[in-house]
């Protein structure tokens, strides 16, 4: 398996995660519970994707070998995707798929926050960019989890029941790594040491207003988005994203 | 940089004026948005600037949505629009800070927004009146303040899907971003 140097296995962990959370929210095309969640969903999809290509045209130019973001999102295997473990999670119900992105959103306001500073430019104009709209992601979001969290005693259920199926794979977002303050320390990223609790603090926040219990800190576990390991969940999604470019290479619209 | 860049002349190349520039201007005037056809390029505010280099027309763009499908045919629009008008082999590249913002849509952008039924943006980008997603929005039907925001995400990323509570139409409401 390929190994690339920090800031491009970087670049892919943050592309990865985006374009992964993207496809999970197109597959509820034709399935969202309204038609306004539907347009809601599909266009956070669309900034993700937008956002994916953008790390991934970086990570391209990097690489160097004739790869472009295309190769990067549909030539790749499950091994070589680097996205977090909570953004393949199958979508379960609406609660399941409104707290995932709850997480994820607030993950990427922060971070994007933080990197919208670095002294490598071009990460600082792609988060810059991107800070934009994952804000409005994250409002809305936030407004889901509150209203489902402190509405009926139904929704209310169904978003403890939801936490506690994607609680665990939240680790990835608070775990503290070599890779990132390698790249804080070579000065191409600033300082993500605040992220962890930037990150809790948001989920304290929304939890307290939507009545919610934010459990203890999850451990980490054998699989590892870093290193590739992922859930079963990562396949059967590539298996079909993929399909299209697998079954007709370099075909074209 | 794609492949045949690094021949910096063509066969026309020639020296470009301030004429030409002007020119260049009028013809962007013309190149509409195609999501949102009362709106040129120059109205959107994504046209950064145009300048003449190594005989030819260099214009770059800011991307408005990462996502946003419109962004690829925008260039490949102002391309034909600037080759059709005469400019040899015009260059179109992206720059993406600093990142577009609705800050940037002229008045006259904004007046067209308003009579196509799409309320424009209210006012400024800052982070506050992001986080906090509490704007009065004026019906572009009836100019009624008696709004209120149906979702957050609208028939497109750039906007919000609002209903006038005086004259009961649904409208879009081009978000501040």
């Amino acid at each position: 398996m390929t190994k690339y140097d920090e800031l491009t296995e970087f670049l892919l962990r943050l592309g990865d995660s985006a374009l992964i959370q993207a496809q999970r929210l197109c597959e509820l095309t034709g399935r969202a519970p309204a038609l306004e969640e539907e347009m809601g969903m599909m266009n956070v999809g669309l900034d993700l994707v937008g956002q994916a290509r953008n790390w991934y045209e970086y990570a391209a130019e990097r690489i160097n070998d004739g790869t472009d973001a295309d190769t990067l999102a549909f030539r790749r295997d499950e091994r070589a995707f680097r996205n977090l473990l909570l953004v393949e999670q199958p979508n379960g119900d609406f609660a399941v798929t409104m707290t995932k992105q709850f997480f994820y959103d607030a993950w990427q306001f922060h971070l994007l926050t933080m990197l919208k500073g670095a002294n490598d430019e071009r990460i600082a104009a792609i988060a810059a960019k991107s800070l934009k709209e994952v804000t409005y992601h994250l409002r809305r979001s936030s407004q889901w989890v509150e209203r489902l969290g402190d509405g009926t005693e139904e929704s209310h259920q169904r978003m403890e029941k939801a936490v506690d199926v994607v609680w665990r794979f939240t680790f990835e977002l608070v775990e503290k790594n070599g890779a990132e303050l390698a790249l804080s320390e070579s000065g191409n990223i600033p300082a993500l040491t605040e992220l962890p609790e930037k990150w809790l603090a948001t989920v304290n926040e929304v939890f307290a207003k939507a009545t919610l219990t934010v459990p203890d800190a999850p451990s980490t576990f054998y699989l590892s988005a870093r290193t590739g390991m992922h859930t079963e969940h990562l396949g059967m999604l590539l298996a079909e994203m993929q399909f299209l470019q697998r079954a007709y290479p370099d075909a074209s619209w | 940089m794609q492949a045949g860049e690094l021949i910096t002349t063509d066969q026309q190349g020639r020296s470009g004026s301030e004429t030409d520039i002007q020119q260049a201007y009028s013809v962007l005037e013309d190149v509409m948005d195609p999501e949102v056809p009362v709106v040129s390029v120059m109205d959107l505010g994504i046209v950064r600037d145009v300048s003449w280099l190594d005989g030819h027309l260099y214009v770059v763009v800011t991307p408005t949505y990462s996502g946003c499908p419109a962004t690829e045919y925008i260039e490949t629009a102002i391309r034909d629009a600037l080759q059709d008008a005469g400019f040899s082999r015009p260059k179109v590249s992206q720059r993406l800070a600093p990142a577009w913002t609705t800050d940037w849509i002229t008045k006259q952008g904004r007046n067209r927004l308003k009579a196509y039924g799409i309320a424009p943006p209210v006012g400024s980008s800052s982070k506050r009146s992001l986080l906090s997603g509490i704007t009065q929005v004026e019906c572009p039907n009836c100019g009624s303040e008696d709004t209120e925001q149906l979702s957050e995400f609208g028939s497109t990323a750039c906007k919000s899907l609002y209903r006038c509570k005086s004259c009961l139409e649904p409208f879009d409401y081009f978000k501040c971003i």
